[in-house]
């Protein structure tokens, strides 16, 4: 009877607490920024280490003094991959939180809920997701105007795999995706270049992110004898394809990965299935793997042994994005101070030649993604770790 | 490599259904358990299969224990989790109705999810291989060698658990209590105690599944839901409550999944496999091996 | 719950009319009006929902998919084809209807775990078309582009505007279902749910009665979808997948059952607690929304609704 009554009470006071304390304690005179990422729920592993990253920096920041004197403040919501959930908390750190700028959302389905409240309330976000669709207005054929995003497009990586492909004669393949955004995003892609670089796709098949074979998917494809296969997934399903591919005896047939591959963790988890295997990286992945010249090497080793030794975990790729983002915005408020316009038209006009995690970065009025391709480079797994790609 | 024929393609596909189809019936096997003695589904059955892979990587990998120790150490732990599920979730309920509890599994799969979340991350994890990585040719199809240690203890599990049931006097209590818990403690059967065992019992059946499979296709801490979800599915599909049926639901499911990818398109396979329980269903709604009038009588 | 006072309406009636003006005193909780918008939205899926389960004793563990034909109908046709979004919202309710007959018929005479197989396996198919069908749907990066709402030039086009027109809906369909419960045909769902044997032998028509709240749940489902893809201006499959289904489940429960003042707690309290509230807990907030759940699953078993009931209790002890 008094257990009830204590839980009762506890509930109620639970929602209490909920309800009065506000996160976003007001510091005088700091600088305000958003932060929306899918920290759980769906597609954690891409929100989380962007969440690790963004705070990492921060806390940098902050050591060495704020910016021009204040503090960096960095408010983060967390998604769990909802739009929904992601709309709401945009416009509450928009409305509410003030914020001068927002980073994230994660995932390009968060992100497209999100893409018309930055135009609406005239904020700039820079979007930690793939989409091109993000960045660019259809009915305008130009971006929108207050929408930026760091990772490179799927196009990007496609036309380095496609590159690769034809540069070793490769024209007859088959792709094989996850029906999650990331994967269909990529899907699209390969199939709407495969004309421009020659390449016919002869299998299309695909399979659920939490799927625990694919073997069925890789014979359908074995009897399409490819010259090729390229595999779009994110999570534990891109390294169980890979030994699908090898216990069918599919390993003369060469597998790309996307760039979704880039963790060290994922050779590891294949237990040897994933030797041989192409990925187009960006810089950060192999920042021990770049030469001495290389305009990305110094940013890139330093945020390798900074997470490590923050958080004793190899860096993920996806943590890059938001080093971009938010490193970007903090460069923006060194300059121009929190005025959201101002910012956005800092990093419009003056984010050029800006060396990130993931590519040297040049905005413009007609380019709100500012990578070419040679974002990524090709790289192969060689004796259980990367290797350049020739 | 060699060319694949059609024929030779169409039995890989049958030869991959049955084996991811054997993981379907273990968890389907866990859901009848609890289900034959208390009629409630078990939502958070998914999540004793996350466990038992997670927990196996933590005594195997950080505690480095041989696998011959860590397998029963998991088992243990998992059955243990199982039996604070029923005396926290289950047993503090008053009135019981199926809502009210299935509301409440639903509840503690969502706490056992959160807290594998914050203990082990989300990155997914491996397991070796019980008897080594190298895929087996039968007849031309290949199968990777840990599916037959799955498919292995999906044999003992059903047929000790068929034993048990029909043959021993705990397990007949056990079945006494879902068809009339009133009777069962009338003749002196302990239902709270049978409501226990059956926890720990599906806790410990999904905690070997999760082990056999997180060396086939990893392990990470929201894996749970979609193998609840279809081993649910099969456990319908052969009828609730026959441990047969669930064997022959998760092969059934496992098969139209393979050949659905295969043969027609790969982007809806998991339709196939629903789409065929619900035709099922509208022509036997007990199941292939339920039985109608024993559905009629049960009180959900 | 057979008679719906009047007082109660008429007290949260202006509860709800003056509610984004406390909001906009309150600087902490402006953002509330935003979510109740939600929180609307997800009130008349519930008001159907708690008539199924609670009058009719059918469990749906797929509504999401109803949810999803309303806002997929109106996203397509209003931001493809460009056709009036109130005719296409119209219109996306008799879709609904007519899917929630074509499986509802057959599948109204399973019972209990069936059913709710049933229902979810429902779910999960349409879930996977909304996925698939890229050339219709977009796939999984979704729909943008969907046109917001207004009548007769008055936009509803901010947040305070289109949080009346959410409850504006919300209060019609709560009268009118308060009403269905009072009618001939809420006695025979009542009768049905006492005692299907019973009530068949009075020569009510137990299937029909079953479908048509079936039917009924599913096209207020649709309403919701089409005014949640009109208010965001774009929809994505994800939105409606199991764990929504779920989600609705959790907030019938917590609400209570047998009660339409139950469907509005359940799902104001859920839409607070997953989208606000826990924002300070951050990574311990999955635990605590479970601990939670679990919590009041345990120690108010009729919902938040039967808490008067308690509360009465407790004083007389």
């Amino acid at each position: 009877m008094i257990l009830k009554r204590i839980s009762i009470f506890l509930t109620i006071g639970l929602f209490c607490l909920g309800l009065t304390v506000s996160p976003a304690l007001a510091f005088k005179g700091a600088y305000k920024v958003g932060a929306v990422f899918s920290v759980t729920g769906r597609a954690s592993f891409l929100g989380d280490p962007e969440k690790k990253t963004a705070e990492m920096i921060a806390e940098q920041i902050n050591k060495a003094g704020g910016i021009n004197g204040k503090k960096l403040e960095l408010i983060v919501y967390d998604t769990e991959g909802d739009a929904t959930k992601a709309n709401l908390e945009v416009k509450k750190l928009i409305t509410q939180d003030k914020v001068s700028a927002v980073i994230g959302p994660s995932l390009s389905g968060t992100s497209l809920a999100v893409v018309p409240l930055a135009e609406k309330y005239k904020t700039p976000l820079i979007s930690c997701a793939a989409s091109y669709k993000i960045v660019h207005n259809d009915k305008t054929g130009k971006p929108y105007k207050w929408v930026f995003k760091t990772p490179q497009t799927d196009t990007m990586a496609v036309e380095a795999i496609y590159t690769h492909m034809k540069k070793h004669g490769i024209s007859k393949i088959a792709i094989i995706s996850g029906t999650t955004g990331f994967g269909a995003s990529g899907r699209g892609e390969l199939i709407r270049l495969a004309p421009k670089y020659g390449i016919t796709i002869v299998a299309d098949e695909k399979y659920g992110p939490k799927d625990t074979d694919m073997t069925a998917q890789l014979t359908k494809i074995k009897g399409t004898s490819p010259q090729a296969i390229v595999n779009w997934s994110i999570g534990p399903t891109q390294v169980t394809v890979l030994r699908n591919w090898r216990d069918l005896g599919m390993s003369d047939i060469p597998f790309y990965q996307s760039h979704g591959f880039g963790s060290r963790k994922n050779i590891e988890l294949a237990a040897g299935a994933a030797e041989g295997v192409y990925a187009p990286l960006g810089g950060c992945n192999i920042a021990e793997l770049l030469p001495a010249d290389n305009p990305q090497k110094k940013v890139t080793m330093k945020y390798l042994k900074d997470y490590m030794a923050k958080y004793h975990e190899p860096l993920s790729s996806f943590g890059g994005h938001a080093w971009d983002a938010l490193e970007m915005v903090a460069k923006a408020l060194t300059h121009v101070g929190g005025d959201r316009a101002k910012i956005r038209n800092y990093l419009e006009n003056h984010i050029k030649g800006f060396v990130g995690q993931h590519g040297v970065f040049t905005y413009s009025a007609t380019d709100h993604n500012g990578l070419t391709k040679d974002a990524f480079k090709m790289v192969v797994v060689k004796n259980g770790d990367w290797a350049l790609a020739n | 490599m060699e060319k694949i024929t059609l024929a030779g393609q169409i039995f890989q596909y049958l030869i991959t259904g049955l084996t991811v189809g054997s993981i379907y019936a273990m968890v389907a096997v866990g859901f009848n358990i609890i289900y034959n003695v208390t009629e409630i589904i078990n939502f958070a059955q998914g999540e004793f299969v996350m466990l038992g892979g997670l927990i196996m990587v933590f005594f195997y990998a950080v505690v480095k224990l041989p696998l011959v120790v860590a397998f029963p150490a998991t088992v243990l732990l998992v059955t243990l989790v199982g039996i604070l599920l029923d005396r926290l979730a289950i047993r503090p309920i008053r009135q019981p109705t199926v809502l009210t509890l299935i509301i409440a599994t639903i509840a503690a799969s969502i706490l056992i999810k959160g807290a594998a979340m914050l203990i082990w991350g989300k990155d997914p994890y491996d397991l070796p291989a019980f008897s080594g990585r190298n895929a087996i040719t039968v007849f031309g199809a290949v199968i990777q060698p840990q599916y037959f240690w799955v498919i292995g203890f999906l044999i003992i599990v059903v047929i000790a658990l068929s034993i048990f049931f029909d043959r021993t006097i705990v397990g007949k209590a056990m079945s006494a209590c879902a068809d009339n818990p009133d009777a069962a403690s009338l003749v002196g059967i302990n239902v709270q105690q049978m409501i226990l065992l059956s926890f720990a019992l599906s806790a410990a059946i999904g905690a070997v599944a999760g082990i056999t499979v997180t060396p086939i296709s990893l392990m990470e801490y929201d894996r749970g839901a979609m193998l609840a979800v279809k081993g649910f599915g099969a456990a319908i599909l052969g009828g609730l409550g026959s441990f047969p049926g669930a064997v022959l639901g998760g092969l059934i499911m496992g098969t139209i999944e393979s050949m659905g990818a295969g043969l027609i398109s790969s982007g809806y396979k998991d339709a196939f496999a629903l789409i065929v329980l619900l035709v099922v269903l509208f022509f036997k709604p007990s199941g292939i091996m339920g039985s109608i009038e024993i559905s009629r009588i049960k009180r959900f | 719950m057979l008679r719906i006072g009047k007082l109660p309406i008429a007290v949260f009636a202006l509860f709800i009319i003056a509610f984004p003006w406390i909001a906009h005193k309150i600087p902490p909780i402006e953002n509330y009006t935003d979510i109740m918008i939600f929180a609307g939205i997800y009130c008349l899926i519930t008001l159907g929902l708690s008539l199924l389960m609670g009058y009719a004793g059918q469990i749906s563990i797929g509504h999401a998919a109803f949810y999803g034909i309303g806002a997929y109908t109106s996203a397509i046709l209003t931001a493809n084809y460009g056709f009036n979004p109130w005719l296409c919202m119209f219109f996306g309710m008799i879709v609904t209807a007519a899917v929630a007959v074509l499986v509802g018929a057959p599948s109204l005479k399973l019972r209990g775990h069936y059913l709710a197989m049933a229902t979810l396996a429902f779910g999960i198919i349409v879930y996977i078309v909304f996925n698939e069908e890229t050339a219709w749907t977009g796939g999984p990066d979704g729909m943008t582009g969907i046109p917001g709402l207004s009548l007769l030039g008055f936009a509803f086009d901010s947040v305070d505007r289109y949080y009346y027109l959410v409850w504006i809906f919300v209060f019609a369909a709560f009268i009118f279902t308060a009403n269905l419960i009072q009618s001939d045909t809420g006695r025979a769902l009542r009768a049905i749910h006492a005692s299907e044997t019973a009530a068949g032998a009075m020569g009510v028509d137990i299937s029909g009665h079953k479908l048509l709240v079936f039917v009924y749940s599913a096209v207020l489902a649709s309403l919701a979808g089409s005014l949640y893809a009109h208010y965001l201006n774009f929809i994505n499959p994800s939105t409606f997948d199991l764990f929504f289904s779920i989600k609705l489940l959790i907030m019938i429960a917590l609400g209570g059952m047998y009660n339409l003042w139950g469907a509005i707690i359940g799902a104001g309290l859920i839409t607070f607690l997953s989208y606000e509230w826990l924002h300070y807990f951050e990574e311990f907030e999955v635990i605590v929304y479970g601990a939670i759940l679990l919590l009041v699953t345990i120690f108010l078993p009729k919902g938040l609704a039967g808490t008067p009931e308690i509360v009465k209790t407790w004083f007389r002890k």
